[in-house]
């Protein structure tokens, strides 16, 4: 008898867990309750609102959009149908019409799925007439962008159907909804989305609409969406983009006074009105293969190069500031900086005595190089200098995200002490090892952003806001950050020689680009040569210089500032700088009067170096 | 006199009848059916007597139990004692048979085709397993004593729980282990169980927290499980705890070596769908789109319930088809949507009054063979219950076995049946038996 008390006390004791076990899941609150609001009897009806404008800093309509038509099937309400008509109505042929079916019944007999996209407004019009003969079909308006201006595809990016870790990550979005993918689409989805409405629809139980749930009450109606205005000059962007046709780099021009993105060309690019619609699956499968030009990668913001001389700006300036050096300290070059038993650091001809100044006008790299190593050397250990320098340096907004509000970017690279004792584990390095930095050659890298952001910062002589592209939202101001001064560790006084320096570099006859200087418009400015290698194998290969350039004018009171990268364009007098003096006096003028120059630049074409650059390096692999 | 009486009554089955369990078997298949219905109404058959339909389907079997159950009550007790080894071997050879004749289903060859319909043969081995287990049991020399009886009443259990699983169909084949229950009611030392249910503990541990973690847990466990077990059974119990330390010794070592196989039988013996299964209860996937699926909806189901329930044929998530299989193995759902949670404690009450009164009935037996048949068929009512439902609140791993008298299933319902008049049967008789 005892032994029979086992199965009873079993059979109540699991009686009870199944019953407690109800009670929670039935009574309690707990993850298996759904809202009466996803009840499988109450349909959903979204109603999207109109996605917000985009406008430039002038006003010019950059997107827009159009009407487009879905035509959709929920497979498992369709009825038989007469499918002559039905194929007529659309002009589709039987064989398409019944591959849709399949494709649509094989996702789901319940959902709704796309049966033929973007139907034109011809067909749509006579299709509504109709569709109520059939059953399961019914037609879904969507809107679609516009780009009238067909410029600055890297900053208005593109929007897609999200996938599913967006879904995931965001409820508000359901399967085959469209989101901001690249651009400001991606970093001002919310506000140029807008909030769907929901509508609740109860249905009977053999799937019949039967009104609406509760008398509406849970419905919400849309909010539109809200137009931003770009701090983005189309016209100089235009411009721009036209001065960098068949050549590779980008050109980033800022107002110092607010931190506004004024252009921001990445070449190459594409037209952005082929990544909307029936065109953008195609397309984006071949913008995104191209990895020879690489349109998708947007040079301005995420292409990491040596900044070259321009970086010497800053090493001039941590010199003031650091007290290692003044106006009238003089340096020696005998083309070049010899260091160390062995270790020589070329530069051009040119007078031996240099003073800052004349350092500047002529890019010497002794003087830059003897400045660095008086900054790293000043205090007791090279450790001290070094951080010191990267601390100057990165006040800059070097070295780290800029924290801009487009949604790609790099970090560059400004090294500190860790990463040389990375470097050189038994941490006996000094000033001479890492020399190259005074130049902006050895570890620095610096994005084209970056660069054109501390030029603003020079041309406002020692702060800088966080560049922006968007000037307003209608109704909400932007964020705080945007209009938050960010103050450079170096003191204002310390910036008038530098510019003179910099000024000089125009007005000066053996400054770098004396023969780029514009009647009437004080440039102050700086060419760079970026040094340029990959490594093949392991082997390192030089491959042409960048040609880089910065400057900002006027001199006084600066309106705008801008870098300018054109890779394997040579030395930074070439390219670079003529575009971006074109660049500033089409900005302050808004005509050119170099039209010799500006037609040179227009029609120059770099495709030759690029393959030449290319045979260079299938050569360097077929050798080994 | 006396003996006429009793000859009468004797003759006269529907005397001795107990109107309980006929009672509990009435509301079941009735309350069954209902939600069959429920599950399975579709906006092409609505009539009540649509037999191209699921639950007309159900109908024809729930009528033709009535037969079934004319036949079973009118069989001479005698007729299933006598019988009982040879139905047992009829059933095993049905069961071999699967293996040349079946039709595969689902991936499983468990059905012989007949026509239209299918017939499950496991469902009826039950049955038959449990009158040849009455009938060794109640052999006058039969006691749990010596080893080779130990033998002999687990390989009676084991044949058809392998025959079944190489269909495959571990789901069914599992049921056979309800069977220990009644051994062990029997006189079978209580060390079987403790071993098979350390097994499964065991089996879960090292797959919820690995190898390593689960020995120091298992020392514990089983260091525990031991002190209580000897240490209730007194002194005399002692003296084995001090002579047998080589024993444990040696147990400890299969423990561990058990453990680590562990691992390989999951990964190498079990098949993916076992695996995350298991992984899905254990809370190591949460993937509930796609394993989990089932259970999920299920219980959002059961959930969208409330305490009394939407109504019947009211329940939308029920209606809309949401969760898989809800006429057969999920049928259980069913009751929890529209009948809230009123409704399913009222079917566990039921469940848990059926099988007790199986219990209670089995022990006035004064037939072994009655008291080990009835023994058998609560064990099983109770194994299916307690998997169904367990599974359908999330609470068990999706094993597919049938609720008994509810899920959908002509094979199902009549074995089931089948198991309870046989019971009916031998107990209107206990008043003659001595």
């Amino acid at each position: 008898m005892q032994r029979g008390g086992l199965l009873y006390i079993f059979i109540i004791l699991v009686g009870i867990i199944f019953i407690g076990r109800l009670f929670y899941i039935q009574i309690l609150d707990n993850p298996y309750q759904i809202s009466p609001l996803n009840n499988a009897s109450i349909k959903k009806v979204y109603d999207y609102p109109e996605r917000g404008y985009v406008y430039d800093r002038n006003g010019k309509l950059l997107i827009a959009n159009q009407q487009s038509y879905d035509l959709m099937i929920i497979p498992r309400e369709v009825k038989p149908l007469d499918t002559t008509e039905f194929c007529d109505l659309l002009s589709i042929d039987k064989t398409f019409f019944l591959k849709q079916f399949k494709r649509a019944e094989n996702y789901s007999t319940r959902l709704p799925s796309t049966f033929v996209s973007q139907v034109s407004k011809n067909d749509y019009a006579y299709l509504q007439e109709k569709l109520h003969k059939f059953k399961g079909f019914y037609i879904q308006k969507r809107s679609i962008r516009d780009y009238p201006m067909k410029i600055a595809a890297n900053v208005v990016g593109y929007i897609s159907e999200v996938n599913e870790n967006q879904i995931k990550e965001n409820s508000y979005y359901q399967q085959g909804e469209l989101i901001g993918k690249s651009g400001i689409e991606k970093t001002y989805e919310s506000f140029l989305r807008g909030i769907k409405g929901i509508k609740h629809i109860q249905k009977n139980k053999f799937n019949k609409e039967i009104g609406s749930f509760k008398g509406g009450i849970y419905d919400t109606l849309a909010t539109p969406g809200k137009d931003l205005t770009l701090t983005l000059d189309a016209v100089l962007q235009e411009y721009g983009q036209r001065l960098m046709a068949n050549k590779r780099g980008g050109i980033i021009a800022i107002e110092p006074s607010s931190g506004e993105i004024l252009t921001l060309v990445t070449a190459p690019s594409y037209d952005p009105n082929m990544m909307v619609g029936r065109k953008r699956s195609r397309n984006s499968v071949k913008f995104f293969g191209d990895t020879i030009n690489k349109p998708m990668f947007d040079r301005g913001l995420q292409a990491e190069y040596p900044p070259g001389s321009p970086f010497k700006i800053l090493t001039g300036l941590i010199g003031l500031q650091e007290n290692v050096i003044d106006e009238s300290t003089v340096f020696t070059c005998n083309r070049g900086y010899k260091y160390g038993r062995k270790g020589f650091m070329g530069c051009h001809a040119h007078a031996s005595r240099v003073q800052l100044n004349f350092g500047i006008y002529t890019s010497c790299n002794s003087y830059f190089a003897n400045t660095y190593r008086r900054i790293i050397e000043k205090y007791d250990t090279p450790r001290k200098g070094m951080n010191t320098w990267n601390k100057h340096v990165e006040s800059f907004g070097l070295g780290n995200f800029l924290g801009y509000d487009l949604p790609s970017g790099r970090r560059g690279l400004i090294p500190d002490a860790d990463y040389y004792d990375k470097w050189y584990p038994a941490k006996n390095w000094t000033a001479t090892y890492t020399l190259s930095n005074a130049i902006g050659q050895g570890e620095v890298l610096t994005t084209p952003i970056q660069l054109a952001n501390m030029t603003a910062a020079v041309a406002n002589r020692g702060f800088y806001y966080t560049p922006h592209i968007v000037k307003n939202i209608k109704g909400e101001t932007i964020d705080k950050k945007f209009t938050t001064k960010h103050i450079t560790t170096i003191d204002k006084e310390h910036f008038e020689p530098i510019i003179q320096g910099l000024f000089d570099v125009f007005e000066n006859p053996k400054g770098t680009a004396y023969y780029s200087r514009v009647k009437g418009i004080e440039i102050c400015g700086k060419t760079g040569t970026a040094e340029n290698y990959t490594k093949i194998k392991g082997k390192r290969v030089k491959l042409t210089d960048h040609s880089i350039f910065i400057a900002f004018a006027p001199k006084d009171n600066p309106k705008i500032a801008i870098a300018v990268f054109v890779e394997n364009g040579y030395w930074g007098s070439r390219w670079a700088g003529p575009i971006a003096t074109l660049m500033i006096e089409k900005y302050l003028k808004g005509e050119i009067s170099r039209k010799y120059l500006e037609e040179r630049m227009l029609k120059g074409n770099l495709q030759e170096e690029y393959n030449k650059q290319l045979d260079t390096l299938y050569r360097a692999e077929g050798e080994k | 006199m006396i003996h006429c009486t009793v000859q009468r009554e004797k003759n006269n089955i529907f005397a001795g009848i107990d109107l309980w369990l006929i009672l509990f078997f009435i509301i079941l298949v009735f309350s069954g059916w209902l939600n069959i219905y429920a599950a399975s109404i579709s906006e092409e058959h609505t009539e009540i007597l649509d037999f191209g339909a699921v639950y007309g389907k159900q109908l024809i079997w729930i009528g033709l139990t009535i037969p079934l159950i004319i036949v079973v009550l009118f069989i001479e007790t005698r007729f299933y004692e006598r019988f009982a080894s040879i139905f047992y071997i009829i059933s095993i050879l049905s069961l071999i048979g699967l293996f040349i004749f079946g039709k595969n289903i689902n991936g499983a060859q468990s059905w012989y085709a007949i026509g239209n319909s299918t017939l499950q043969p496991s469902e009826f081995a039950k049955a038959f397993t449990a009158l040849a287990v009455a009938k060794l049991l109640s052999d006058k020399v039969f006691t749990f004593k010596p080893f080779k009886n130990h033998i002999k009443a687990l390989f009676l259990i084991f044949l058809p729980a392998l025959l079944i699983t190489l269909q495959p169909d571990p789901g069914s084949a599992l049921v056979y282990f309800a069977f220990l229950f009644v051994f062990y009611r029997e006189g079978l030392p209580i060390y079987y169980f403790v071993i098979g249910f350390l097994l499964i503990i065991l089996f879960l541990l090292t797959l919820k927290f690995g190898s390593y973690a689960s020995i120091p847990i298992m020392i514990y466990v089983v260091g525990g499980i031991f002190i209580l077990i000897f240490g209730y059974l007194s002194v005399y119990k002692q003296r084995i705890l001090k002579r047998n330390w080589l024993r444990f010794l040696t147990i400890s070592f299969i423990i561990c070596g058990y453990i680590f196989s562990t691992n390989y039988i999951f990964n190498n013996i079990f098949e993916e769908r076992h695996r995350n299964r298991f992984n899905v209860i254990l809370g190591k996937t949460t993937d509930i789109q796609g394993v989990g699926y089932n259970t999920n909806q299920a219980l959002k189901t059961i959930a969208s319930g409330g305490f009394s329930g939407k109504g019947y044929l009211e329940g939308d998530r029920t209606q809309g088809k949401f969760v898989p299989a809800q006429d057969t193995d999920y049928i259980f759902s069913t009751v929890g949507e529209e009948w809230g949670f009123l409704g399913s404690t009222f079917v566990i009450i039921l469940f848990i009054a059926l099988m007790l009164r199986i219990i209670h009935v089995a022990e006035r037996q004064k037939s072994t063979f009655s008291r080990v048949y009835g023994y058998s068929i609560a064990t099983i009512f109770f194994f299916h219950f307690m998997v169904n439902i367990g599974m359908v609140i999330g609470l068990v791993p999706t094993v597919g076995i049938p609720l008994p008298f509810f899920s959908y299933g002509g094979s199902s319902l009549w074995g089931f049946t089948l198991l309870l008049f046989i019971f009916i049967r031998l107990d209107a008789n206990r008043a003659y038996e001595w």
